[in-house]
C-alpha cells in the first residue's frame, strides 16, 4: 500500500509488540504493557486486536473478522478492509478456513483448531476495573495473586440475585493463577475458552496492554462450589437453522413483541443451512 | 568483515515468518521448529541469527557470551542492537552456555514481563538427556532431548518455574531449527 | 424482513462515506475553503489541532481541520494517526523559552520587569459584539497595518527576556526544579505506569484535552485541591529548535515554532527546617494556547500536592486519574464506541434480568441463597 509497511505498523513497532505477546504467552493471563501506537480507527473500535492481527499477520496468512459473532457487522467489515487494504492478505468468512479470526464479543460456534489463532478485541483488559478503578492498585492486586474483591462481589450476587448476574466479561482463572477479562463476550462463550487447542490473544489499544491464553491451557470461571458457573442462552432455536446449541441474537421484528432468534455466528448458521439443504436434495 | 553478511534477504515477510515460529513453540512448549530459509552469519547458527533479528532492536539490551562476541558488529549494523552492561541487566540474552538462570534477572511480582528471554544456541536438539515437559500449551506432556544443557538443568529450571509468574524464558536454538521453553512450563527427567 | 435490514454492512459503509463527503464540501456554488485560508484564518484551531495532535504542522493541521469539517478532536486524530508513521530522525535540544521572540508576554504579579509587558494579539479586552463587518465580505484594507510594538521598535530587541519565575528564584523565594540530563520518559513509545514522573505527566498534560484541563483548573480554583495561583508569567512567541546529530557533534536550528508558556505562583511550602518558598505550576503548548497553558500549569501544580506535603484528595491531584483522562483521542474513542453494536452483551444481559424476574415472581420471598 502506498506509504506504508506491510499490514499498516513499521517494523520497531512490529517487534515492540511481538516481544509483549512472546511474553504474555509465557505468562498466561497477565496484562503485558505495551507502547500501543494511535491507529488510523479509533480507540475502542478494535485498535488493540488491531495491532496484534499487524504484528503476527503474514502474507500466507487467511483472515477472518467479525463482530457479535458476524461477518458482516459495520466494524468486521471495516476492519476486514483495512487489512485487505494494508496488508493484502485473503480473507474469508468460513471458520475452518482461516488462520487467524479477529474476534469482537465472540468466539465462533465452530471448534477451532491448533493451527488457528484467535485474536481478541478488549475494551477493558483489568478484570477488577470495575470494582477498583486504580490500575496502579489493581496491579498490586495481581501481583499478590489477591482476588478477595472479586470474590466478594460474586458472593453479593448471590445473595442478593441467587446467582451471579455477571452475564458477559465473566471474570475467569488462566492457569490457576491470573484473575483475567475473557474480553466482553457473553458468559455462554467462556467455556469455550477452557482447554482451547487454538491460541487466543488479547489486544487492548486505548488501554496498552496484551494477553494471552496458550493452547490447551485451563480457563476456570470463578465461582463457587454451591452455586457453580451457568450458562445463559436465549431458549429457542435458531429460526434460520434450528440450531439449539448455538449463542442467538434476538430480532425484535414489530413493535407488538413480534421477535424472532437466529444464530450470531452468521457463517456457522449459514454452514448448517447449507448442509440442510444438501440433505433435502 | 562481518558487516558484509547479509541480514534478512526480505526482512518484513522473514521477520514475520520467523517471529510465527517463535510463537508457535513458545504457545506450544518444546516443539521444533524450522525456518525455510538461512541467515548464515557464523558464530551464530542460522535459527539464533534469525531469531535476534526478529526480536532484538535498540529498545531491548542484549547480552552476548564470549563465543559469540564476533558478532556484536554484525548486530549493530542489522539490528542496531544496544549491549547490556552485565548480564543481571540483559533483556536478551544470547549464549552458549547456559548461565545460571539464577543470574538473569527474572523480572518483578507487578512486571513479570521484564523477566529476561536467554537464546541458548545447543549442538543439536535431540540425542541429549530425556526431558518431559508439563503445563500450558501442552495438551499432552512431550519429550525433548536436546544437547548441551548443563547437568543441573531440571535443578535450575524448577528453581526458576517456582518464581512463577517471574523467571525467565528459554530458546534452544540448534542449525535452523528452535523451541521454546516458555517460564510455564515445568521439566520432568526422562 | 427487519432482519436483513441490519445486515449488508459493506453497502452501508460505502454510502455513509459517499455522503459524508457530500456532506463535508456542502453547497457547491460556495467556493471550496482552501487549506492555506484555513491556516491563516483559522490559526488558533490550528494551534489547538497541532497541540492535542502532537505534531507541529501548520499545514497538515489544516489539511485534518479541513477534512473533519471543523471538528477539532476528529482533526487532531487524524494528526495523530498521521504522526504515529513518521520515522525518527532525531531529538531535539530543550528549547530555551527565554530566547523566545516575544510576540504577547504579560505577567500579573509585576507592575513592570525587564523585558516588559506585552499585549499582543489578544482577545482579553474586545468587547465580545460580533462583527458584522466580517460577514459582509470585508476586504483585507479594513484590516490595521501592523504598528511596530514596543519590542520591535527598539533597534534590537533583547536576545533574552528573562522569566519572571527565574527572578523568584534568584531571589531564593522560588522552589527550584531538580536538573537532570536524564531522558524522559515518552508515553507514546511506552505506556504510563504509576507513580508517574513529572516529565510523564508534563507530556501528557501537554498533549491533553484543553477542555478537560480547563475544567480541573477551573475546579482546583473554586476549592478542589486550590493552591492559590498567581500568573506570574505567560509568554508567547518563536523559539528555535535545535538537534545535535551526533556525527556533527554540535547543535544546528532546524527552525522556529511558536509555543505558548505559563508559569503559575503558588502557595509557598515551608517547614521548621525549610524557610517558606513559592512553589510553581508549568504549562506549554504547541502555537497559541492560552487557556490550554494556563489549565495545563493549574493541574501540574494540583498533581504536586503529595510530592509537596499536602492532602491529595481533589480531583485535579488524582495523578492517575488526571493522566489517563486527559487525551481525548483516547476518551472520544472509548466513549464514541458505544455506538458499535453490542447486541450479543445486551442479548445476555436480556436473560439475565429476564431470568432474576422469573425467579422473583415464583418465589417472591426468597432468592437470596448464600454461597458457603
Amino acid at each position: 500500500m502506498n506509504g506504508y509497511n506491510f499490514a499498516y505498523l513499521d517494523e520497531p513497532t512490529k517487534r515492540m509488540i511481538r516481544r509483549a505477546i512472546l511474553k504474555a504467552v509465557a505468562i498466561p493471563g497477565h496484562q503485558v504493557p505495551f507502547g500501543a501506537r494511535e491507529m488510523p480507527l479509533p480507540y475502542g473500535w478494535g485498535t488493540g486486536g488491531i495491532q496484534v492481527t499487524a504484528a503476527i499477520l503474514g502474507a500466507d496468512d487467511v483472515l477472518k473478522v467479525i463482530d457479535q459473532g458476524a461477518d458482516d457487522t459495520t466494524n468486521a467489515v471495516s476492519i476486514r478492509r483495512f487489512f485487505s487494504h494494508v496488508a493484502g492478505v485473503e480473507t474469508t468468512t468460513r471458520t475452518r478456513d482461516a488462520t487467524v479470526i479477529q474476534t469482537r464479543h465472540r468466539i465462533p460456534e465452530t471448534p477451532l483448531t491448533g493451527d488457528q489463532i484467535l485474536v481478541y478485541q478488549v475494551p477493558l483488559p483489568e478484570p477488577l476495573a470495575k470494582l477498583e478503578p486504580s490500575r496502579a492498585e489493581t496491579k498490586q492486586m495481581h501481583a499478590l495473586a489477591d482476588y478477595g474483591l472479586m470474590h466478594v462481589k460474586l458472593y453479593e450476587d448471590i445473595a442478593r440475585f441467587g446467582h451471579v448476574t455477571i452475564s458477559y466479561d465473566y471474570p475467569v482463572m488462566v492457569n490457576g493463577r491470573y484473575l483475567m477479562s475473557p474480553s466482553p463476550i457473553p458468559a455462554f462463550d467462556t467455556l469455550k475458552m477452557n482447554r482451547m487447542p487454538a491460541l487466543q490473544l488479547f489486544g487492548a489499544g486505548r488501554e496498552k496492554r496484551i494477553y494471552a491464553v496458550p493452547p490447551y491451557t485451563t480457563v476456570r470461571p470463578l465461582d463457587f462450589d454451591d452455586h457453580p458457573f451457568s450458562l445463559t442462552r436465549a431458549p429457542h432455536a435458531c429460526a434460520l437453522c434450528g440450531a439449539t446449541n448455538s449463542y442467538l441474537d434476538e430480532v425484535v421484528t414489530d413493535d407488538r413483541g413480534s421477535r424472532m432468534f437466529v444464530c450470531s455466528d452468521t457463517d456457522y448458521c449459514a454452514d448448517r443451512r447449507g448442509e440442510m439443504e444438501g440433505d433435502a436434495s | 568483515m562481518t558487516l558484509e553478511k547479509p541480514g534478512f534477504i526480505d526482512p518484513v515477510a522473514e521477520a514475520q515468518a520467523c517471529f510465527r515460529l517463535v510463537l508457535r513453540t513458545m504457545s506450544s512448549p518444546g516443539q521444533i521448529v524450522t525456518l525455510a530459509t538461512d541467515v548464515a552469519t557464523p558464530p551464530l547458527a542460522p535459527a539464533t541469527a534469525a531469531v535476534l533479528l526478529t526480536l532484538v532492536d535498540a529498545e531491548v539490551s542484549l547480552w552476548l557470551d564470549e563465543p559469540l562476541a564476533d558478532s556484536w558488529d554484525w548486530l549493530a549494523f542489522h539490528a542496531g542492537v544496544v549491549r547490556a552492561a552485565d548480564i543481571g541487566t540483559a533483556a536478551f540474552l544470547c549464549t552458549t552456555a547456559l548461565p545460571p538462570l539464577a543470574d538473569v534477572f527474572a523480572g518483578t511480582d507487578d512486571a513479570p514481563e521484564t523477566g529476561a528471554t536467554i537464546i541458548l544456541q545447543v549442538p543439536a536438539l535431540d540425542g541429549g538427556p530425556k526431558l518431559t515437559l508439563y503445563g500450558p500449551g501442552l495438551e499432552t506432556p512431550i519429550v525433548i532431548a536436546p544437547q548441551g544443557l548443563p547437568a543441573d538443568f531440571i535443578a535450575q529450571w524448577e528453581q526458576n518455574h517456582r518464581l512463577f509468574p517471574r523467571g525467565v524464558d528459554l530458546l534452544l536454538c540448534a542449525g535452523s531449527s528452535f523451541c521454546a521453553l516458555p517460564r510455564s512450563v515445568r521439566i520432568g527427567e526422562g | 424482513m427487519a432482519y436483513v435490514a441490519v445486515k449488508g454492512g459493506e453497502r452501508a459503509i460505502d454510502a455513509a462515506h459517499d455522503w459524508l463527503a457530500r456532506t463535508r464540501r456542502g453547497e457547491t456554488a460556495v467556493p471550496e475553503i482552501k487549506t492555506d485560508q484555513i491556516a491563516e484564518q483559522l490559526g488558533r484551531a490550528v494551534d489547538r489541532v497541532m497541540a492535542e495532535g502532537s505534531c507541529y504542522d501548520r499545514d497538515l493541521a489544516a489539511l485534518a481541520i479541513k477534512q473533519a469539517q471543523g471538528d477539532l478532536i476528529e482533526a487532531a486524530f487524524l494528526l495523530r494517526a498521521y504522526r504515529t508513521t513518521l520515522p525518527r530522525f532525531a531529538s531535539s535540544r530543550p528549547v530555551e523559552t527565554s530566547a523566545m521572540l516575544i510576540h504577547r508576554r504579560i505577567s500579573a504579579i509585576y507592575k513592570d520587569l525587564p523585558g516588559g509587558q506585552v499585549l499582543g494579539p489578544t482577545y482579553d479586552y474586545t468587547h465580545r459584539l460580533l462583527d458584522f463587518a466580517l460577514a459582509a465580505d470585508a476586504d483585507s484594507a479594513m484590516v490595521p497595518a501592523a504598528v511596530p510594538s514596543s519590542t520591535e521598535a527598539d533597534q534590537s530587541p533583547p536576545a533574552v527576556t528573562p522569566r519572571v519565575l527565574d527572578m523568584l528564584q534568584a531571589e531564593g523565594l522560588m522552589g527550584a526544579e531538580p536538573q537532570s540530563d536524564a531522558v524522559p520518559g515518552d508515553i507514546t513509545r511506552e505506556p504510563m505506569s504509576f507513580p508517574a514522573g513529572r516529565d510523564i505527566r508534563l507530556q501528557a498534560l501537554a498533549r491533553g484535552d484543553e477542555g478537560f484541563l480547563l475544567a480541573l483548573g477551573y475546579s482546583t480554583q473554586r476549592g478542589y485541591g486550590n493552591s492559590h495561583p498567581f500568573v506570574g508569567e505567560l509568554r508567547m512567541g518563536d523559539v528555535s529548535i535545535e538537534i545535535e546529530p551526533p556525527e556533527l557533534g554540535f547543535a544546528i536550528d532546524i527552525g522556529r515554532i511558536t509555543l505558548t508558556e505559563c508559569e503559575m505562583v503558588n502557595q509557598f511550602g515551608g517547614s521548621k527546617t525549610e524557610p517558606p518558598q513559592f512553589t510553581r505550576g508549568y504549562g506549554l503548548c504547541f502555537g497559541h494556547g492560552e487557556r490550554k497553558a494556563m489549565g495545563m500549569a493549574l493541574v501540574d501544580r494540583a498533581m504536586r500536592a503529595e510530592e509537596l506535603g499536602e492532602d491529595a484528595d481533589a480531583p485535579a491531584q488524582d495523578i492517575e486519574f488526571v493522566l489517563y483522562h486527559s487525551d481525548n483521542i483516547e476518551a472520544t474513542g472509548f466513549v464514541e464506541h458505544l455506538k458499535l453494536p453490542h447486541y450479543v452483551d445486551f442479548q445476555s444481559e436480556l436473560e439475565t434480568i429476564r431470568q432474576i424476574r422469573r425467579r422473583a415472581e415464583t418465589k417472591p420471598d426468597t432468592g437470596a441463597g448464600e454461597p458457603q
